[in-house]
């Protein structure tokens, strides 16, 4: 029996939640995750943070490090002024770090897999800078569209390229969290179906043969993690410079 | 509760001990304050971020691929509301590509952000 790949991906009712209008909103698998994991990361931090003590315990341990982490990232890309956002940048590569590690667990459902996920995300942090930028800047926030030391004759064009350039962001940064673990996930799932169909397939000679299928999952798993936690890093670090443009445009 | 300090018991007084990392505290906390004051006056942004050759990869060609969608997207839109088919999506998607372009390069670091 073949394993579909894409089965993982599924979206469950689970129960319903509210009525808009004629349509029924209901509690989904991916919800659920989505709460696990906020709970998850909401312990993770309570619990690590109680104790304050000078010498820290594992847990606080790695509570630190992970707001190290963040804090550098952002001060490094967005400088010091950057520490404002903090708190979102801190929740988005949380939030998305958990998710994606969540999913590596077999029979688990990966919420960053769904691009109406990521592309919220993406939205979220888009809509941010665009009205963080005008509120602190007003109008001199379109300096950033206009780069310096371009002749006259070719501004409109530089400047129309920009625009484009600018609307594309919040597409590649959606994109791209979204398609790394779509085709993760798709990838794991395929190599694992070959054990199972080798070995129903061809017997004794296939469950030998499918050790390689086996040792390539074992391998796949170790890129898959370290892809999830990548990709959590890269979108953090996405939003601390789009927030960059945000705080200082036109430099 | 213990706060994690280890009590040494060949030391005879601790209040003198307490002070004495209380003073060792606030030498900390001033190299700290320091250190990370150096950090911030660097003020010119890092663009570049060290992530690995997979995923710089991929972040290239997303960049790339949502300039052109954007610039389709554009260009068929506007061919729908002004009835000017194909010449919107032709010339917008030559510019999304351009677009598309200019991320790969700024993403690349061949152009510095804002000076083209």
């Amino acid at each position: 029996m073949a394993v579909d790949p894409i089965e993982q991906f599924q979206i469950h009712n689970l129960f319903p939640v509210a009525t808009v209008g004629h349509t029924e909103i209901f509690f989904t698998n991916s919800a659920a995750f989505m709460l696990a994991a906020v709970a998850g990361i909401t312990a993770f931090l309570l619990i690590g943070t109680t104790k304050r003590s000078l010498v820290p315990t594992r847990l606080q341990s790695a509570a630190e490090l992970a707001y190290e982490f963040v804090a550098t990232t952002l001060r490094g890309t967005a400088g010091s002024e950057g520490m404002k956002f903090f708190p979102f940048i801190f929740t988005l590569f949380m939030f998305i770090l958990t998710v994606n590690m969540i999913g590596l667990i077999p029979y688990t459902f990966t919420v960053t897999s769904h691009i109406i996920i990521t592309a919220a995300l993406a939205i979220t942090v888009f809509l941010t800078v665009v009205v963080y930028g005008l509120v602190r800047h007003g109008l001199h926030f379109f300096n950033l569209f206009v780069p310096k030391g371009v002749p006259i004759y070719i501004l409109p064009l530089i400047v129309f390229i920009e625009v484009l350039s600018f609307i594309s962001r919040p597409i590649s940064h959606s994109v791209r969290l979204f398609a790394n673990m779509l085709a993760g996930h798709i990838t794991l799932q395929v190599f694992a179906g070959f054990i199972i169909l080798m070995g129903t397939g061809l017997g004794a000679i296939g469950w030998a043969a499918s050790v390689l299928p086996f040792a390539l999952v074992v391998i796949l798993f170790a890129l898959e993690t370290l892809v999830a936690f990548l990709q959590a890093y890269v979108f953090a670090i996405l939003t601390c410079i789009y927030l960059n443009d945000a705080i200082h445009p036109g430099h | 509760m213990a706060d994690g300090t280890h009590g040494p018991g060949d030391r005879k007084d601790p209040p003198d001990d307490e002070a004495q990392l209380s003073a060792r505290l606030q030498r900390l906390g001033e190299r700290l304050g320091n250190a990370s004051r150096a950090s911030e006056n660097a003020t010119s942004p890092r663009q570049t971020a060290d992530m690995s050759a997979f995923a710089r990869g991929f972040r290239l060609s997303t960049e790339l691929v949502a300039g052109v969608v954007v610039g389709a997207l554009i260009g068929w839109l506007l061919d729908r509301w002004l009835g000017i088919s194909p010449w919107g999506l032709i010339v917008f998607l030559l510019f999304g590509f351009a677009a598309g372009i200019l991320n790969v390069m700024r993403a690349a670091g061949v152009v510095r952000d804002r000076q083209l």
